[in-house]
């Protein structure tokens, strides 16, 4: 079986969240990237664990981004997967991120395809369910456990106030989340091995943009916090009544 | 024409679709066109009474195969219908099923996304939408560049009107494509309002010791009618369900009044909650960062507050 797993670079989650020129561009100095979470602690550790089940099992790694995204595909490889490819252009549309990794889904005839289920950054969920259009497979989305007996894939996914189980047939497209495998940390073999590992640098195929950053803004600052007195509950209910109007 | 997807479960509509009906009806008349709804599966809800978010036509499609959601068919039914009845915006909520199958959607009809959107489109100039980035930490304001649109809107971010009306209900006929998955069981969580769904959230974390003071906060969240929700280490430590934890790896929630107990505040809890309309923080610690993210705050003994907070909320309730 054939796995590929769509890795993302993101700002790490305590990172300053600023803006440079003219609020159109996110401010890179000072911040540090990781994998993003999803990407890392769901998706490519739920594929390491079925390659421990089935060692013929295969995995390949994607990502979409400049020379700069390697050290984040290299600390990939170092958790697991079998060679990476990164395709050699930085975008903020994601139809044209999802038809990069479509085309490199399409020639690697991939069984079973993982995304998480968003990335941190710009929080837009689109991966999974484009990749899922554009290669014409079932999609499930925001998986939190994954099985696979043979070619059947029994899936749990989250709903509104619960949980629902199905059964697909691969191939398929999920977006993985919180509950399908435990976070885990690059050991020293997994650092070494990744170096040697194949990195495929592929040039990107031409996709006309659907969409366009115009600019970003910060929210306004909360005014400041209005302390109640702990002995005066009654205050705190008459504010959260007439002057928030929420109870 | 606007085309707003209304999402149902259990053959009843979800509380998500009330809020992109308005935001769709609003939409439509700073267009100049109309709106018009698209639900697939029986419902048990009146169809027609929809025309008061501001609707004027349902179109439904019933067959077998559309009852339970399949990402797959639901694309391609939705993209087919919004072909069939011309629709030039397509509405989503960005709730689980949608961010399922919108941005799938968008692909079927070549069109531009934005998901998680904030507000209306400016569409004085161009198609531009102001999305939440960052987990809700900015905005990125997003020019749709394709004559289809498709816009997922965030949840609570927008608010229901209504108005006098009732729609017209018509069946629609699209090909339906055989099933992708099969759904072998369905458990909800009975009794309980779901997380995504709560107009209020009491929440609570380490602050309160152990899964045994879980008892006045369950209390607190049944005299408000709200959902009881987790820090991640409460439900790391098993002290709580998972499906309780919000965060930025658990759930994100923006409900209309989020009350945090115990609960210090890091980012990554902030990046579950931040959209929240009210954040009250009850903490001892005057220092926990959570003060700087609230608007109400609450300095001392959380087995003392909440109790307190409960018996102050059913005085006023019985004054009231």
């Amino acid at each position: 079986m054939k796995v590929l797993v769509c890795i993302s670079k993101t700002p790490d989650t305590t990172a300053k969240i600023a803006f440079t020129e003219g609020n159109t561009k996110f401010d890179e100095n000072g911040v540090q990237w990781i994998i993003n979470p999803y990407d890392e602690w769901y998706s490519l550790v739920r594929a390491i664990e079925l390659k421990e089940q089935d060692a013929t099992t295969i995995i390949h790694l994607v990502t979409v981004g400049a020379a700069d995204s390697e050290p984040i595909i290299r600390k990939a490889l170092a958790l697991g997967g079998d060679e990476a490819i990164r395709v050699n252009i930085n975008s903020n549309d994601s139809f044209e991120v999802a038809s990069q990794i479509a085309a490199i889904a399409k020639e690697g005839a991939y069984d079973l395809i993982f995304t998480g289920k968003e990335t941190i950054d710009y929080n837009s969920a689109c991966i999974g369910s484009m990749l899922s259009a554009l290669l014409d497979m079932p999609f499930v989305s925001s998986a939190n456990h994954f099985e696979l007996a043979g070619n059947t894939a029994k899936i749990k996914r989250e709903i509104e106030g619960g949980e629902e189980t199905c059964e697909l047939n691969l191939p398929a497209v999920i977006s993985c989340q919180k509950g399908m495998a435990e976070q885990r940390i690059p050991n020293m073999r997994g650092i070494m091995a990744a170096r040697t590992k194949p990195l495929k640098i592929v040039e990107p195929i031409s996709v006309t943009a659907t969409t366009t950053i115009k600019n970003f803004e910060l929210p306004a600052a909360k005014t400041g916090v209005k302390l109640v007195d702990a002995n005066n509950m009654d205050e705190l209910v008459r504010l959260l009544k007439e002057e928030a109007k929420v109870i | 024409m606007v085309l707003v997807f209304i999402d149902q479960a259990e053959k009843q509509i979800k509380k998500s679709a009330f809020e992109v009906l308005s935001y769709g009806a609003a939409l439509a008349k700073q267009l100049g066109c109309a709106a018009e709804a698209l639900v697939l599966g029986n419902v048990n809800d009146d169809l027609a009474a929809l025309g008061k978010y501001g609707v004027t036509k349902v179109h439904q499609v019933s067959s077998e195969g559309v009852q339970h959601f399949d990402a797959k068919v639901y694309t391609h039914v939705i993209a087919a219908a919004a072909q069939k009845t011309g629709a030039s915006v397509i509405i989503f909520a960005h709730s689980i099923n949608g961010k399922a199958i919108a941005p799938a959607v968008a692909v079927k009809l070549g069109a531009g996304i934005v998901t998680g959107a904030s507000a209306l489109p400016k569409t004085d100039a161009g198609f531009t939408v102001t999305k939440t980035v960052f987990s809700g930490k900015a905005f990125a304001s997003i020019q749709i560049e394709t004559p289809i649109k498709v816009v997922a809107l965030n949840q609570n971010s927008f608010g229901v009107f209504t108005q006098e009306g009732n729609a017209t209900v018509e069946a629609i006929d699209v090909a339906i494509p055989s099933p992708s998955i099969k759904i072998t069981a369905t458990e909800l969580v009975k009794g309980e309002i779901p997380l995504t769904e709560a107009n209020i959230v009491v929440s609570a974390g380490r602050g309160l010791k152990g899964p045994e003071n879980w008892g006045m906060i369950e209390t607190l969240a049944k005299t408000l009618g709200a959902a009881t929700a987790c820090s991640r280490p409460v439900s790391d430590s098993d002290w709580r369900p998972h499906h309780e934890h919000v965060g930025q790896t658990g759930l994100q929630i923006a409900p209309n009044l989020y009350i945090a107990v115990g609960i210090s505040g890091a980012i990554q809890h902030l990046a579950g909650v931040n959209r929240s309309k009210t954040i009250v923080v009850i903490n001892k610690d005057p220092e926990a960062p959570f003060f700087k993210a609230a608007d109400y705050g609450v300095i001392g003994d959380a087995f003392e507050i909440v109790p307190a907070l409960n018996e102050a909320i059913l005085k006023s309730k019985a004054g009231a």
